[in-house]
């Protein structure tokens, strides 16, 4: 495969601290990347670096032209409560806008009807909002996901989490996904390849059975961590 | 007599139209007080009128909207909230012009004057409203998303400078004609009270942006007829009446959570 992104020695700096210090990866086109770390390791700051917010140093290559969708750790429902806005004024919201038959295409993806159009985001179910949401992101076709911590672990509604949505909506439309969590079950289940991140510097990269072992686990999240595998 | 209620009426419904459609954008980015100190820019600028002589509103433009460009470049600069340097650039504003000027003479720009509007003023009323409305329809959808979440515009590809730019130089032109309706000391409830009113009986983005229009239209025709018929000032009068509107749609409210 060949790669889509080429990241290497990277540093990021942010108001004289180190977030992020050389650091290099790969990732192939229709990867489902993990990036996995402790609070405070640099995973968001490292997405938002990818996706051209912050200043870095380094080499950062995209092969191709990047059109990304972003999922925000801190777009929340309480966040869009305080707007009122329909979920159509919501898609009506993106440049350009999509038209009708388009939103519900990826509503029907995500597993919603089209008659939550009509609903204000702030009265939808917490499972209903995070499909929306990534409706939303899917709506403008991009080739590379970049999602921040979506819920860890709710419960989106008929047995699914967001995570098998996820992974649903990369198999069927040959995505690349960039994934921020510190949920390990999730990383084994989905992912490809993961990149763990520390505060201390500690970097691994890889398949995620290679590289995760209960040793570089407590590397990265220190000593209360308790390995599982899943299958 | 008849002619100059008339344009009173005109240049008001124009300018609370303008106000409410605006408001609903500043509510939304939590600002809807930022037009408060701006609106108080206005009397270094009428006080500078009086001394030299000139028509005040040729005072008010130039100090309003010199302050909102302050604002857009200290806030590319600083990062701080647009709030935050709006009280900043208010109280230099301000603070200057009570040293030196005679600024308890501007009492007209405290409660307004649009009883005695003239024929050219309410056309340039007119046209300035048009243009702000026009400018903020444009740019409405692109800013909304912004006050949703800053990151998801700019991966939309939107010029966030440029636009953080033309929304503020149209607050300045809607405090500056506020001024001239209910004075500088209120203009804010022009721009905040019908976007709070409209929120509460609205649950989508369009009723939302029609009620704010209608009530701030309603509240200024209102304002105008109980003013004239009691023998009250104007510009308070307009306000008294959007507040009224305010506590209504407050029974009103839809219900969410």
């Amino acid at each position: 495969m060949s790669p889509l992104l080429e990241v290497k020695n990277l540093n990021v700096n942010l108001d004289g601290e180190k977030i992020i210090e050389n650091l290099s990866f790969q990732v192939a086109q229709g990867e489902f990347l993990t990036i996995l770390g402790s609070n405070g390791a640099g995973k968001t700051v490292l997405l938002r670096t990818l996706l051209g917010f912050l200043p870095y140093e380094g080499i950062i290559n995209w092969q191709q032209k990047l059109k990304s969708g972003y999922l925000p750790q801190g777009l929340t429902q309480l966040k869009l409560k305080d707007f009122p806005l329909t979920v159509q004024d919501f898609f009506a919201l993106k440049n350009p806008v999509p038209d009708i038959e388009e939103i519900t295409k990826f509503l029907h993806l995500v597993g919603l009807k089209k008659d939550i159009l009509k609903k204000t985001v702030g009265n939808l179910s917490g499972g209903q909002f995070q499909r929306m949401l990534v409706a939303w992101t899917l709506v403008s076709h991009p080739n590379v996901l970049f999602f921040d911590e979506p819920t860890t672990g709710i419960d989106i509604g008929g047995g699914e989490t967001i995570y098998s949505l996820l992974q649903a909506i990369w198999e069927k439309e040959k995505l690349t996904i960039f994934l921020v969590t510190h949920d390990l079950s999730i990383v084994y289940k989905y992912s490809t390849n993961v990149l763990c991140l520390n505060r201390k510097g500690h970097q691994c990269f890889g398949a995620p059975k290679e590289i995760l072992s209960p040793e570089r686990l407590e590397q990265i999240f220190g000593t209360e961590i308790k390995f599982y595998e899943h299958h | 007599m008849q002619f100059q209620l008339i344009f009173s009426l005109i240049s008001g419904i124009f300018i609370g139209g303008v106000a409410g459609y605006l408001g609903t954008l500043m509510l939304s980015k939590k600002m809807s007080v930022v037009a408060g100190p701006l609106a108080h820019l206005a009397f270094p600028g009428v006080a500078l009128a009086l001394i030299f002589g000139f028509n005040i509103s040729l005072g008010v433009f130039p100090f309003v909207i010199i302050g909102a460009i302050l604002i857009w470049l200290l806030e590319e600069r600083t990062k701080l909230p647009m709030e935050n340097l709006a009280a900043i650039i208010f109280a230099s504003g301000v603070g200057t012009a009570l040293l030196f000027l005679p600024i308890d003479k501007a009492e007209e720009a405290l409660i307004g004057s649009i009883e005695k509007i003239t024929f050219w003023e309410t056309t340039v009323v007119i046209i300035l409203s048009l243009i702000v409305f026009y400018v903020i329809r444009r740019l409405y959808q692109k800013m909304m998303l912004m006050n949703v979440y800053e990151d998801l515009a700019v991966i939309e590809g939107i010029n966030i400078k440029l636009y953080n730019l033309l929304y503020l130089l149209s607050i300045a032109i809607v405090v500056a004609l506020g001024v001239y309706l209910v004075g500088g000391l209120i203009t804010a409830a022009l721009i905040a009270v019908p976007a709070a009113s409209a929120k509460n009986v609205s649950s989508g983005l369009r009723s939302y942006k029609i009620w704010a229009i209608v009530l701030g239209v309603i509240s200024v025709i209102a304002g105008i007829f109980i003013a004239r018929f009691f023998h009250l000032p104007t510009g308070p009068m307009v306000v008294v009446s959007n507040v009224v509107l305010f506590l209504i749609s407050v029974i009103f409210r839809k219900r969410s959570f």
